[in-house]
């Protein structure tokens, strides 16, 4: 059964370990995930603890469907307090990971304290050994993870690792299994780091017993047929997340040369199509690879076709390595964003945070706020796409005086660097935003300000805004599972509307990461896709455990609030542009400079924009700072935590 | 008329549902390891081969169960464990050329693909068609078709290579 999947608490200072059941009725509040992670961090952490320090545990999870037969149960979830931000620190990765450790009996595993020399923790079949690392200290993600597969003879061993960055506490270094996934934001690497943590490996041969077994195969079929039938996601299949990246930059909305204009010229060659031209003549016209169970395939496989890394075998790129190497630095090779994309896998750092970092330096640089010297003689221009490879090796291996402070997150860099050099950084709550560009979309930009772990997509993104649907469909997703006749809008420009959508993909993001599937296949993207009617089926067919698509709605209200309560206690404040739920001030005074007909000449409306914060608290069950009600706290069963019930 | 299971590696995306739908649809388990598909995979490199019994006509495991409890199925073709005569002395695991013959230590058997009765799921779950399920006469039918269309290809490359030159 998926429900006897165990949590284990591995302390790596003093070697103990101890696993537990799940008690279903902790089940029942926080299904698994994401949402239980959240509950046992907040729950674990001591108040104010360093995130660094070995008190901060580290969570490693799977949702409560992994590995069972549903479609795409491939997510891990990863969950500590961030060293990046010093608020929720949460990253989320596709492969093959949290099924194996599924397979290997656990759904949770809580590390804490930390090891006195390098060490890799060893899971297999129910058993938990922590075994030394010191061979691996030093090797890149996947050099990490094929040395454990040979020391321990076994070719089917997943691992989660951390590069090099992770080993130099890089405050944004990210936890890697596989070619590419990557658990990527919020510095998780960092706080693997900190524990001399070098990898977590998993085997696993144990059964896991479906509760309905015809039914959810063939309703695994029915869901499989509707989520490649979608558009959006055949085009996935096919060009991978570089088409999100092309449609977006059409229109003006990625973000260029940090923040300056929303669009990029002459991107031809790091457009999607010619990305997959070279992945089809590196790697053949089958040149797609998918995670556990899923059809979609979004991973292109490919080689470096030319220059220093020629041959060299990786996966991806994605929005973000585009982002990263291409748009944001104003760099338009090809070669780039394949290199810059194969570096930052191999360190194990977060490509998004990178590079928006660099680009940020580049504007500094630009302005004369940062010199020559301080850059150790980079030519830190943008467009300069040597600079902007030496810049990720200096940042991972902390080289240099730039390097080594960039290392440590945007915020700390700008309290280093000095004069204004913060006004021009792009971020909420310490963590750097998306490489796109939320002028021209209001309800994004309540999703990034608004979001738990920082400047971010992921967390409650109504992306679907830019498709323009009728509202009759509008009113379909977003009047269920509860009622809702507020004002909905398609147009991307307007606010009417937006802090219900908003609120309303906040939960359904966070119910999508409990049960541990992949966003594309729900209404992330495609708006026929999968949502809270069709997921209480799924989880009853796998793990008979009933729920009514209005409790799950109340589970993910409970998981989210469970994320800002974790915030607040570490100090979350609504107006502090460091800690808050504020955005940059270019996103109010900087119109943008390109783009379609109703995208350029705009900026956020500052009063518009905090009406909208007031009315999205409101949905949440939250007062105009942001702190949660008592009613709330009674209402979601809160008001007891931390309960320290698992 | 007899259809085979083939494999057509490179469309493999190396995504394991086949693993998961055939544990599922003979034990009601999610679990690989009791799954008659599997993928192997060089992920340094990004190749993935689904492994399947090939179903030999002159089948290594047949000759030398020692007590004869490996037939082959009258109306699909597909060789066949009977556990009622099984002696699971896994003489087959060892002999089988293609790893195919699996051994499940939970339930302790020996076990392979019987093709679901003649209705394969790993097939039905592939979009890819990595793994198809095609008529025994006509298994190179496609493979001839696709290598003839990059013949003629070629052909026509050639030739305005040749008038442009």
């Amino acid at each position: 059964m998926a429900l006897d999947r165990k949590i284990a608490y591995i302390d790596l200072s003093t070697g103990k370990i101890e696993t537990r059941p799940i008690p279903l009725e902790i089940r029942r509040k926080f299904l698994g995930g994401r949402g239980l992670d959240a509950y046992l961090l907040y729950n674990n952490a001591p108040e104010g603890c360093d995130p660094l320090g070995p008190d901060n545990p580290l969570i490693i999870s799977g949702g409560i469907l992994t590995a069972t037969c549903a479609s795409a149960t491939a997510r891990t979830h990863i969950m500590a307090k961030s060293p990046l931000t010093g608020l929720l620190g949460s990253a989320n990765m596709g492969g093959f990971f949290a099924p194996e450790l599924a397979w290997a009996g656990f759904h949770h595993l809580v590390i804490k304290g930390k090891a006195k020399n390098p060490v890799y923790i060893w899971i297999k079949n129910g058993e938990i050994e922590i075994r030394d690392a010191s061979y691996l200290w030093g090797k890149s993600s996947t050099e990490t993870q094929w040395a454990i597969r040979e020391e321990l003879g076994d070719d089917e061993i997943k691992s989660a690792v951390i590069g090099q960055a992770g080993e130099n506490l890089v405050r944004y270094a990210n936890v890697m299994t596989g070619i590419k996934n990557a658990a990527g934001r919020t510095g998780m690497g960092a706080v693997m780091g900190s524990k001399n943590l070098k990898a977590v490996a998993v085997r696993g041969t144990m059964d896991i017993k479906i509760a309905h077994p015809f039914e959810a195969l063939e309703y695994n079929k029915r869901f499989i047929e509707q989520i490649t039938g979608a558009k959006v996601n055949k085009t996935q299949g096919t060009l991978g997340t570089p088409f999100i990246w092309g449609a977006t930059n059409s229109w003006g909305g990625i973000r260029n040369r940090n923040f300056q204009f929303n669009q990029m010229e002459y991107a031809d060659d790091i457009e999607p199509e010619r990305i997959d031209e070279i992945c089809t003549e590196t790697m053949g016209p089958h040149h797609m690879s998918g995670c556990f169970g899923c059809q979609v395939h979004c991973r292109a496989k490919y080689r470096i076709p030319t220059g220093l890394y020629a041959g060299k075998y990786d996966e991806g790129p994605e929005y973000t390595s585009q982002g990263a190497f291409g748009g944001e630095p104003d760099c338009k090779k090809a070669e780039t964003v394949l290199v810059g994309n194969h570096l930052v896998n191999q360190y194990g750092v977060d490509n998004l945070e990178i590079g928006s970092i660099i680009a940020w330096a580049m504007e500094l640089y630009e302005l004369g706020i940062l010199t020559s010297k301080q850059t150790d003689g980079v030519d830190l221009r943008f467009g300069n796409d040597e600079a902007l490879i030496e810049m990720v090796h200096r940042i991972c291996l902390r080289k240099g005086w730039l390097g080594n402070i960039l290392a440590d997150g945007g915020i700390p860099a700008s309290e280093k660097i000095g004069q204004n050099s913060f006004d021009y950084l792009i971020q909420v709550k310490g963590m750097s935003n998306l490489h796109s560009d939320e002028r021209g979309t209001p309800g994004l930009a309540l999703n990034i300000a608004t979001a738990s772990r920082g400047s971010d997509h992921l967390r409650s993104r109504p992306a679907i805004d830019l498709y323009h649907l009728p509202e009759k469909v509008l009113r379909k997703i977003y009047g269920n599972p509860v009622p809702y006749d507020g004002p909905l809008s398609s147009e991307h420009t307007d606010y009417e509307g937006k802090p219900w959508q908003v609120f309303w993909q906040q939960n359904t993001y966070m119910a999508v990461d409990c049960l541990g599937i992949c966003k594309y296949h729900t209404v992330f993207l495609g708006a026929t896709l999968p949502n809270f009617e069709d997921w209480p089926k799924v989880i009853y067919y796998n793990t008979g455990l009933e729920f009514t698509p209005q409790e799950l709605w109340e589970i993910a209200q409970r998981c989210n609030m469970m994320e800002r309560m974790f915030n607040l206690r570490e100090g979350l404040t609504r107006y502090d542009l460091k800690k808050g739920e504020m955005l940059n001030h270019r996103y109010f005074d900087e119109p943008t400079r390109r783009g379609a007909p109703d995208v350029v000449g705009r900026t956020i409306d500052r009063e518009k924009f905090n009406k909208m914060v007031n009315e999205f608290y409101g949905y949440c069950g939250l007062d105009e700072q942001g702190v949660p009600t008592p009613e709330t706290l009674k209402r979601l069963g809160l008001n007891q935590e931390p309960s320290h019930a698992l | 008329m007899e259809n085979v299971l083939t494999i057509d590696y490179q469309k493999c995306t190396g995504c394991r549902l086949c693993e998961l739908v055939c544990s599922v649809t003979h034990d009601g388990i999610s679990n690989p390891a009791r799954s008659s598909i599997r993928i192997v995979k060089w992920e340094e490199e990004g190749r993935y081969v689904p492994m399947i019994c090939q179903q030999c006509e002159d089948a290594p495991c047949k000759n030398i169960c020692p007590v004869g409890a490996i037939s082959r199925d009258k109306d699909y073709g597909f060789l066949a464990v009977d556990y009622n005569i099984c002696i699971g002395c896994r003489s087959c695991v060892s002999v089988c050329p293609f790893g195919a013959m699996n051994y499940n230590k939970i339930d302790k058997k020996v076990f392979k693909c019987d093709l679901c009765g003649g209705k394969p799921q790993c097939v039905r779950f592939c979009d890819e068609k990595a793994v198809d399920f095609v008529q025994s006469d006509n298994i190179t039918a496609l493979k001839k078709r696709n290598a003839a269309d990059r013949l003629y290809s070629t052909q026509k490359t050639s030739a305005y290579i040749q008038e442009h030159a």
